[in-house]
């Protein structure tokens, strides 16, 4: 466990929290210097919990917490930022989960990760007030790639190293990366890209994140933009993410 | 070969299934359950039993109840122009305690819940739209959990129903009764502020 003191002190991010006994509540935070934790908050589901408010999923929280045997557990909380804007909108609210979700699933226990800490902040931020969040959140998911050492490769074929042309290209998930036209052809599981779309990724990888969302994209460029990252993701995690269903039933037909 | 005899491992599995019931707790109950008076026992093992035997969904608000429509529904003293919509059957008990609300209830079984795959169309959202637009309705309240989870739950409701003409309120945030000014986070203490009410 962190340190050898009894207790400590951390800046975290909820990201969820599920009922534990009889009025307690088990939360899942990432901080940044000890990755992900399960902490348990004593009493926060009583309607007159201190803790409870603070503990709230998708907000950034100064925490106090105790060694336990088995779980630490939340002495203190005090909310530091609260993402208002984003819980007013159910659109939004849908794109922090599907973030919330990310972040569990990549992040580890124990395992120090400031840049994924300070992309989370981020992210959480942008579906707070960006207008385009299908754009934001893509490149959330091609910068939670690099920070968890996932980043596919966009630049040389992952079949035979060679650079990559400007031509429509192969993606495979397996592979981690783009293949060029003449390792990709029939290979399995390689799908094409289009170069629009691979332009695009790769401008996200080299440039900052205002750069980025700034950037005026084709729906239809998103569009596949959002098949190819799926599936890279679904590869890497090994499963599909729940909360995308309810992403896509709720998307605005502008979105 | 374990120590334990069979029948008794069987019971330890078993209960250890139970929501914050670890596998100490469960041996603890189990010898507890061993050493009590046979009608005792016979007695929690029938009560078990009747509580899935004897108990059905109210096939209009869809609390656990002995009879369909449930006491509540089939009330004729309920205003049934109001509807207040629930996650869980402790809830309405826990509403039902202040003897404030006449309407009828709406238990959806749930909130939204992304993250555990629990969308909408895992709760009773499609029959509550379908009860609102009977037409009996003018108000439909919702009372589900102050979280992120009630809150969304709320949102998708309020969406589904826009274009009906009944009033769609929720239930108030604020400060709870005990509480402590100093302690409260900054959503709840925005939301007091916003709600304020003459005195």
């Amino acid at each position: 466990m962190p340190d050898r003191e009894r207790v400590y002190r951390t800046e975290a991010l909820i990201l969820k929290h599920s009922d534990f006994g009889e009025a307690d509540r088990l939360v899942t935070v990432f901080t940044p210097y000890y990755g992900k934790l399960r902490l348990l908050a004593k009493g926060a589901r009583k309607p007159s919990s201190r803790k409870a408010g603070h503990l709230e999923s998708f907000t950034r929280t100064q925490l106090l917490v105790a060694r336990g045997r088995n779980l630490d557990i939340i002495t203190q909380a005090q909310m530091v930022e609260s993402y208002a804007a984003l819980r007013r909108d159910l659109w939004r609210v849908s794109n922090a989960y599907y973030i919330g979700e990310l972040a569990d699933a990549f992040g580890e226990e124990l395992a120090e990760n400031r840049p994924m800490y300070d992309l989370l902040c981020r992210a959480l931020g942008w579906v707070s007030e960006l207008p385009n969040l299908r754009q934001a959140l893509r490149v959330f998911e091609l910068r939670l790639l690099d920070v968890v050492g996932y980043r596919p490769e966009l630049f040389h074929c992952v079949g035979c190293k060679a650079a990559i042309e400007p031509d429509d290209n192969y993606f495979s998930a397996q592979e981690g990366g783009v293949l060029c036209p003449r390792c990709g052809k029939g290979r399995g599981g390689a799908r094409t890209i289009p170069l629009a779309v691979l332009k695009v990724l790769r401008h996200m990888q080299t440039h900052d994140d205002a750069t980025c969302l700034q950037l005026r994209l084709q729906p239809s460029t998103l569009s596949m933009m959002e098949q190819v990252q799926a599936e890279y993701l679904t590869h890497v995690l090994e499963r599909r993410l729940k909360s995308v269903e309810f992403l896509h039933l709720l998307r605005p037909p502008t979105a | 070969m374990s120590a334990t005899p069979r029948p008794v491992t069987r019971l330890v599995d078993e209960l250890s299934r139970l929501p914050g019931i670890g596998p100490k707790t469960a041996s603890r109950l189990a010898y507890r359950l061993l050493r009590s008076p046979m009608e005792q026992v016979l007695a929690l093992s029938e009560a078990i039993r009747q509580v899935k035997e004897l108990t059905v969904l109210c096939s209009v608000c869809f609390n656990i109840a002995e009879a369909t429509p449930c006491a509540i529904c089939s009330d004729p003293n309920r205003d049934t122009s109001q509807i207040c919509v629930v996650e869980d059957p402790l809830d309405v008990i826990a509403l039902e305690r202040t003897r404030q609300f006449r309407g009828l209830y709406h238990v959806l079984q749930g909130a939204i819940s992304p993250v555990e795959g629990i969308g909408p169309g895992e709760l009773r959202i499609a029959e509550l739209v379908a009860r609102v637009r009977q037409g009996t309705v003018r108000e439909v309240l919702l009372a589900t959990n102050p979280n992120l989870e009630g809150e969304a739950t709320a949102m998708y409701i309020a969406q589904q129903l826009a274009g009906t003409p009944v009033r769609v309120t929720r239930l108030a945030r604020g400060l709870p009764v005990g509480g402590d000014l100093e302690y409260a986070d900054e959503i709840t203490l925005a939301q007091a502020l916003e709600g304020r009410r003459e005195m």
